[in-house]
């Protein structure tokens, strides 16, 4: 057993080039063989790749589809975000639970299976959801779960369990997934039939220096969010003194209630392949790289096939489509679980095979990014938006969106709606003519953004989708009457706090403080002075943090705060006898009435 | 490169070197910025999020953020004590501090803070977690009770020391330091006289058989807030 993992560790270190910077792909690499990366593995990675030990370990436990402890030949990941627990994921666990008999964290004493919770794996619109290993399995029921599990117990296949195939590439060789697209709503820029390789050629004709331009006469902003300017990203690259750039996508998509990227990636990958490769002609990259969420681990042989395709067609490699001195090839890099990766200088720490911490900065990725040269990290959204721009034209893609905001959007709408999935929208629309769209009238809250975004009140169902007013990457999901809306900022603190990298204090410590308190106030024993805590305690959180996750991971209690004031008011009480709400004084005596043998008077006058 | 960068820290005219961070070139002019993943000599960190400052109205870690001309950065305003009187809170309660009993007190960075940003008891409720204590080695012990997550041993050990003896492991809440071995610091190679020996700012990381040592009256920060050797020039 020994002499084999010794040997199977080294195969896999020299399959990466014994190179630190491959670090993730080894330890994913020795999971799968072994279900964990043991203390022995870890010692054998370690003097393989030249660091220490506790390097290894530092990666190793970061991450959720890691771990040192033996998991299950099979892993069942069940998604318990919120919208999969609307949908029923509670009584999925128990079915599961007691098919296995064993409880969520566990391993069945056989060896044959873990049980976890994930956090959102992006099939929000088809929940509840989880993952079998790699292979997605959908709209789960208890019966389904409990079929789930007799079948794997006869055969231990994943695979096997795909009885039906979605839609669209979904059921594609490489794919054969259950996995729909449900895209509801195709728009005039994104899904609009494509001649591969157009885009390519046109940027090719111009120079370096046109492309950008175009981009930047596009208007085109990132689509992760934050609505960088691109072409201005790209001018900043390409300006950056060093011969070695990268063009890194982010595929991370983790914000809970988006899975636009998974079906942009399934569907239109050549677009967004393109969009890389235009990038890298314009700032001078000849390396790209698409940083893939673990989650999504069931689309890497498809896109593995399509990127080999895109070499056979000249496409990638080298003097591309005949452009002398042109090369730019693509690597996929896996991540293994972590949301905090989808901040872009995380994303570039875990793609050089470390801890997905997020960097300092200054210096800017532009600067000093992947490997410290500079670096293009753009959305999957946003690169195939530039194919489309390069295709079309800057005007023809600024015609449609508002002035601040150009373009279409996707939006992954889930929740109480009729038709959760996937809609291609003009920026600028409203937010009540988006709940129209996916049959959500009945809101009472929209989240919007994720739960990073914002908690938005039927009030404010008039704003608008656009980075001036509601910003999102995609997430928007619906809650209707029935739901209670502190209960899903709660939701929201539990993915924050689990999700935290820890680097930073605010980030780390006020958002389990934060926690603590809401859940005091939605169990009613908070009073007045409760709301002023969370309001000053949630502030602190976002100025003082470090990056884009800490700065936004007080927001489902401060946009609460806002929004819903009346929801927090009906909840906290002052209490007459002075003492505070969530004192039981009975309780806190209690043991020492038992010692003693009576009942203390006061406590119970 | 020699031309000096001039900006402001709470209307006081500062002349930065091209290169310096706000936290260095304040430094230089005696004006104190609280800190404590910082350390001299280490690359900075920028984690506990104590150096805090306001830049044109934004906040940025003074220890990482280079100096700009005419920047104008807030220090020591009521608001941004109030931000790190918070961060500094959040420490005492992650942890358990027992500052009576603990060797480190009076040479505590932490608790000298504390008392400098006029903390008596913080507001947040103490988590009080379960951490473990690790005696193996002969001359270095660490008491993770009182760990700060400052990284300050990390990068000694690292850069300084060039042993690499402690990293992070963990995420999140469960974020702890490790060290460069199964389990015991006795099977790395620290040595007491290791820079990483004695970069804590707190009592996680403690030479051993020097504990209290000096006696009280004479303790780093007995007389002085922290500081104070900034403001009077000292460096």
């Amino acid at each position: 057993m020994s002499d084999n993992l010794a040997t199977v560790v080294r195969d896999i270190c020299r399959k990466y080039g014994r190179e630190r910077g491959r670090l993730m792909d080894i330890v994913r690499a020795v999971q799968e063989k072994f279900g964990c990366v043991s203390g022995p593995a870890m010692d054998l990675i370690a003097k393989e790749v030249g660091v220490r030990r506790v390097q290894v370990a530092s990666v190793v436990t970061f991450y959720a589809f890691l771990s040192e402890q033996p998991k299950g030949q099979v892993v069942i990941r069940l998604c318990n975000d919120i919208i999969d627990q609307m949908a029923g994921a509670p009584d999925v666990a128990r079915a599961f639970e007691e098919e296995l008999g064993i409880s969520f964290g566990q391993t069945t004493p056989d060896g044959k299976f873990s049980l976890e919770y994930a956090a959102c794996i992006g099939m929000c619109d088809q929940a509840p959801a989880a993952l079998v290993n790699d292979v997605p399995v959908t709209e789960l029921s208890t019966d389904a779960a409990r079929r789930i599990v007799r079948d794997l117990r006869k055969h231990m296949d994943p695979s096997r369990l795909v009885h039906r195939l979605g839609d669209g590439n979904n059921a594609h060789e490489l794919v054969h997934a259950m996995v729909m697209n449900n895209i509801h709503l195709r728009g005039p820029v994104i899904f609009t039939p494509a001649n591969r390789g157009e885009a390519i050629r046109k940027a090719l004709a111009m120079t370096p220096a046109e492309v950008i331009r175009a981009v930047k006469t596009s208007r085109l902003r990132g689509r992760g969010g934050a609505g960088f300017p691109t072409g201005m990203k790209w001018e900043f690259t390409r300006a950056a003194p060093g011969d070695r750039k990268y063009i890194v996508c982010n595929a991370d998509e983790g914000e809970p209630g988006t899975f636009k990227d998974r079906v942009l990636l399934t569907e239109l990958p050549d677009r967004v392949f393109a969009g890389m490769t235009i990038a890298g002609y314009a700032v001078g990259a000849a390396e790209g790289i698409l940083y893939l969420r673990a989650e999504y681990a069931y689309l890497q042989r498809f896109l593995e096939d399509l990127l080999d395709k895109r070499r056979a067609e000249n496409l990638l490699g080298q003097n591309i489509c005949g452009k002398a001195g042109f090369n730019f090839d693509i690597r996929i890099q896996m991540g293994a679980g972590a949301y905090v990766c989808g901040e872009e200088t995380a994303l570039l720490s875990s793609a050089e095979g470390s801890r997905g911490d997020p960097k300092n900065r200054p210096p800017f990725p532009a600067q000093k990014g992947y490997l410290d040269c500079p670096t293009v990290v753009n959305n999957v959204e946003t690169l195939a938006c530039v194919t489309k721009i390069l295709e079309a034209g800057p005007a023809t893609f600024s015609e449609h969106g508002s002035p601040g905001s150009t373009g279409t959007k996707l939006l992954s709408i889930s929740g109480d709606c009729k038709v959760p999935g996937v809609f291609e929208v003009p920026f600028g629309i409203k937010l009540s003519e988006v709940l129209k769209l996916a049959g959500g009238e009945d809101a009472i809250a929209v989240q919007v953004g994720g739960a990073s975004g914002q908690m938005i009140a039927r009030e404010e169902f008039g704003r608008t989708i656009c980075f001036d007013d509601l910003a999102t990457g995609g997430s928007v999901m619906i809650f209707g009457p029935e739901r209670n809306v502190l209960e899903v900022a709660d939701k929201f603190m539990e993915f924050f706090v689990e999700e935290s990298c820890g680097y930073c204090t605010p980030c780390r410590v006020g958002n389990v403080l934060l926690k603590e308190r809401l859940e005091r106030v939605i169990a009613g024993q908070g009073e007045p002075a409760d709301l002023e805590y969370l309001q000053d305690l949630g502030q602190t959180i976002k100025t003082m943090s470090r990056c884009g996750l800490g700065q936004t991971s007080a927001n489902p209690v401060l946009t609460t705060l806002k929004n819903f004031r009346a929801t927090y008011n009906a909840l906290v009480k002052k209490r007459t006898d002075g003492l505070q709400p969530a004192f039981d004084l009975g309780a806190a005596v209690g043991e020492a009435e038992t010692i003693i043998g009576r009942k203390s008077e006061h406590a119970h006058a | 490169m020699s031309a000096t960068i001039e900006f402001v820290i709470d209307g006081k005219e500062i002349q930065g070197q091209p290169g310096q961070t706000i936290l260095e070139a304040a430094q230089q002019a005696g004006v104190y910025i609280p800190r404590l993943c910082y350390m001299k000599g280490l690359v900075p960190h920028g984690s506990c999020r104590v150096c805090t400052v306001l830049v044109n109205g934004r906040p940025q870690s003074a220890c990482t953020q280079p100096v700009a001309p005419g920047m104008v950065v807030e220090n020591n305003t009521e608001k941004v004590t109030a931000l790190r009187r918070n961060i500094v809170e959040m420490l005492f309660v992650e942890g358990n501090h027992f500052c009576m009993f603990c060797e480190k007190s009076g040479n505590c960075e932490l608790q000298a803070l504390a008392y400098r940003l006029g903390i008596a008891a913080p507001k947040y409720p103490y988590l009080f977690p379960t951490r473990d204590i690790d005696m193996s080695h002969p001359d270095v012990f660490i008491d993770r009770n009182r760990c700060i997550l400052c990284g300050r041993c990390v990068r000694a050990s690292r850069d300084v020391d060039g042993k690499h003896v402690f990293d992070f492991v963990g995420r999140g809440p469960h974020k702890r330091v490790a060290v460069n071995a199964e389990v015991r610091l006795a099977d790395t190679n620290l040595d007491v006289r290791d820079k990483a020996a004695e970069a804590c700012p707190v009592g996680a990381i403690m030479k051993k058989r020097v504990g209290y040592a000096v006696p009280i009256g004479q303790r780093l920060y007995d007389h002085k807030p922290i500081g104070s050797e900034i403001e009077n020039g000292k460096k």
